[in-house]
């Protein structure tokens, strides 16, 4: 059978264990519909047309796994960020672990999307912005909608700065020959409230999994949301990440992906702007090899005036690995005063490396500062030439200034630890140890 | 130390240094003055090994050992130091760190132990003292933001901290004011010994006031032309490059 048959055969099996009259019905037999129409997407859609899903989907994914596994919190400590203190959100095989996480209801709400979809005391919430800001004609975001019942629900109140970061993390244990998850993630951030968020998908043994993920974050006025995606999972791993965030006015956003790991990664990161003097900040650093394949796909809305965005990717390539960047500007006619730039910088480390950048700037305002920029190249020789002539090595003088090329990035992490952990993924990857924390 | 014999290279098809031949001993100074294009940094390039160039004919040798075939890297190792006309920027690794790695991969190579911290704290602040350089300076990243002194000056500084054998100053003084010029010459004496020795290539006679070579040799369409002593710059300077072009030509 079909994935697609598959999954809309296994809807009706998932709906008659849920609530059927819930309001929620409605929403998820709408999304099933689109997604029945639409399926899903293939390289003949214009933003579809440098990803293939084609061989991930013959897999014969498991829709829901049949054993709830646990595992040791040795065994994947150092996937957390364990130097400090976070409240943590742990899903295993997309279900809630409570001996992995630490949760919290006190001032704020960090806990679980199933319990906010069936709880009343949530009921108000959910219903003002569960698949609110979530793209309701794009395919795959209908799926995970379809099935949403799982994954991180953050609700912070208004003047509250989160005392510690929180991490959410997915693990897939491999007990399931072939399986697919759909995280729903719903982040509410209150005025004047502060967080930093970290998300995590990692893999733990060979099987192959596909990832379905939604994230929906709506930033109340003057609110500052720091969100840090980290994938570094292994080369079994497919994700594809709908991440949707909707700021008032004042707010200030930043979604940070660093991709370092994976086969297949797609990246769909969409921002809308429902008020003034808005800034949202998308950073990427991409470094991959082998025959893995990363896709950003950007969008930031501007409908109203004086907003600005920053994007800022940088990408390294090495092996047959394939990158992709289509970053989307929209400048509606009235969100003068704009401030909109654009970077993406890469570099091919490899003859059979592959990047396609596409800027797309659609503006409508005529007052308005845009501007986007796109660079491919190779390491700068003279730069490797210097540092060989200082006496390091062509491995260390190599990681050296692709270190250097992602440094602004790299600085934009505002944890600390999380930048000291990036900076060792980083290493990692360069296949080196330098003499001191990069 | 430093033997050339009938050096040729070119870069892709041009012909560049067309047999050079230069002795270096322990202890001197050299430099090598000429008009724009003369191949002077050519020769810097391919002493220290940049790849760009290619060695077609001749041999470089340092202290009897052939240098030709190995990598940049392994000349460093070996105590060869270029400071570079225009040093490379390297944003996110500090002046410190980069230093670190260099004296460490150093070291490394030549089967020593890492240098501990403390005595690497210790030399850098000697010889950041010895080029007048400010401590918050060497947390900045390499040459990122520098003023064309500043970038000068931490490249003779990396030459106080690697103590090389053979350093070759490459336009050390294009970009400099006369201040940092001073300092900059003040430092290079300081490090002057018998055991090593320095080729300083230059345009202008004017950082030859401060470093005062030993010999001078006038490059001209990659050849050296002219050989002499102190004395040579400063009738160069007096006569401009066209007294040599006329005299070639003639």
């Amino acid at each position: 059978m079909e994935l697609k048959e598959k999954l809309l055969s296994s809807f009706m099996a998932f709906e008659e264990r849920i609530d059927v009259t819930s309001d929620l019905h409605d929403v998820r037999t709408s999304a099933i519909k689109n997604f029945e129409n639409k399926g899903f997407p293939t390289k003949k859609e214009e933003s579809w047309k440098y990803t293939s899903l084609n061989s991930i989907l013959k897999n014969d994914f498991s829709v829901f796994p049949k054993n709830e596994n646990t595992i040791e919190f040795a065994d994947v400590k150092k996937y957390f960020l364990h130097e400090i203190d976070t409240y943590k959100l742990v899903f295993i095989d997309g279900v809630f672990s409570s001996f992995l996480s630490a949760t919290t209801h006190d001032g704020i709400d960090v806990c679980l999307m199933s319990s906010a979809l069936n709880k009343p005391k949530y009921k108000m919430v959910i219903d003002n912005y569960f698949n609110k800001i979530a793209n309701k004609d794009e395919s795959l975001t209908s799926l995970n909608t379809a099935f949403a019942n799982e994954g991180a629900y953050i609700n912070i109140p208004k003047s509250k700065v989160v005392d510690k970061p929180i991490e959410i993390m997915y693990f897939s244990t491999g007990s399931e020959a072939a399986l697919l998850v759909q995280p729903r993630n719903l982040i509410v951030v209150g005025e004047n409230s502060h967080v930093q968020i970290i998300e995590r998908h990692q893999i733990l043994n060979e099987n192959p999994v596909l990832t379905n993920s939604v994230t929906e974050i709506f930033a109340q006025k003057r609110a500052i949301v720091d969100y840090y995606k980290i994938q570094n999972d292994n080369l079994e791993a497919n994700l594809i990440d709908n991440t949707y965030v909707s700021q008032k006015q004042e707010t200030n956003v930043s979604v940070n992906t660093f991709s370092f790991g994976g086969n297949l990664t797609r990246n769909n990161l969409n921002f809308y702007h429902f008020g003034e003097r808005i800034v949202s900040n998308l950073n990427g650093i991409t470094i991959i090899g082998d025959k893995q394949h990363v896709d950003h796909y950007t969008l930031v809305q501007h409908s109203t005036p004086n907003c600005e965005s920053h994007q800022d990717y940088k990408g390294i390539f090495s092996d047959r690995s394939t990158g992709v960047f289509n970053g989307k500007i929209y400048v509606e006619r009235e969100a003068q005063k704009t401030n909109a730039f654009q970077k993406s910088n890469n570099i091919l480390l490899s003859d059979k490396a592959t990047i396609n950048a596409k800027p797309q700037l659609e503006i409508f305002a005529d007052d308005v500062k845009c501007s986007h920029g796109c660079t491919i190249g190779q390491l700068d020789e003279t730069a490797m030439f210097y540092m060989q002539q200082r006496g390091i090595p062509k491995k260390e003088a190599k990681a050296l200034l692709m270190y250097a090329f992602s440094n602004a990035v790299i600085e934009s992490i505002k944890i600390p630890e999380l930048k000291q952990r990036i900076t060792k993924i980083i290493a990692t990857r360069l296949g080196v140890k330098m003499g001191f924390d990069l | 130390m430093l033997s050339i014999k009938n050096l040729h290279a070119s870069i892709g098809d041009k012909e560049i240094l067309k047999g050079i031949n230069l002795e270096v001993k322990a202890g001197e100074i050299h430099a090598i003055m000429g008009p724009n294009g003369a191949g002077k940094s050519t020769l810097a390039s391919i002493i220290a090994g940049n790849d760009n160039y290619e060695l077609t004919e001749g041999e470089i040798s340092l202290d009897g050992e052939d240098l030709s075939e190995l990598a940049p890297e392994e000349r460093a190792h070996k105590g060869v130091f270029l400071s570079f006309q225009y040093p490379v920027e390297i944003p996110g690794v500090s002046v410190t760190n980069f230093i670190r790695t260099a004296i460490n991969e150093t070291r490394k190579a030549n089967k020593l132990e890492e240098m501990p911290s403390n005595e690497m704290l210790k030399v850098i602040r000697e010889k950041s003292e010895l080029l007048e350089i400010d401590r918050k300076f060497l947390s900045r990243s390499l040459n990122e933001g520098f003023s064309g002194g500043e970038k000068k000056r931490n490249e003779i500084f990396q030459m106080a901290m690697l103590e090389p054998k053979l350093a070759i100053l490459d336009e050390t003084d294009s970009g400099l004011d006369i201040d940092a010029l001073r300092i900059v010459a003040n430092g290079v004496n300081k490090l002057k010994s018998d055991k090593n020795a320095i080729v300083v290539i230059t345009h202008y006679q004017r950082l030859l006031d401060y470093i005062v070579p030993d010999f001078v040799h006038v490059l001209y369409n990659g050849k050296i032309v002219k050989s002499g002593d102190a004395s040579l710059a400063l009738e160069l300077e007096e006569k401009g490059y066209d007294w040599i072009k006329n005299e070639q030509e003639a």
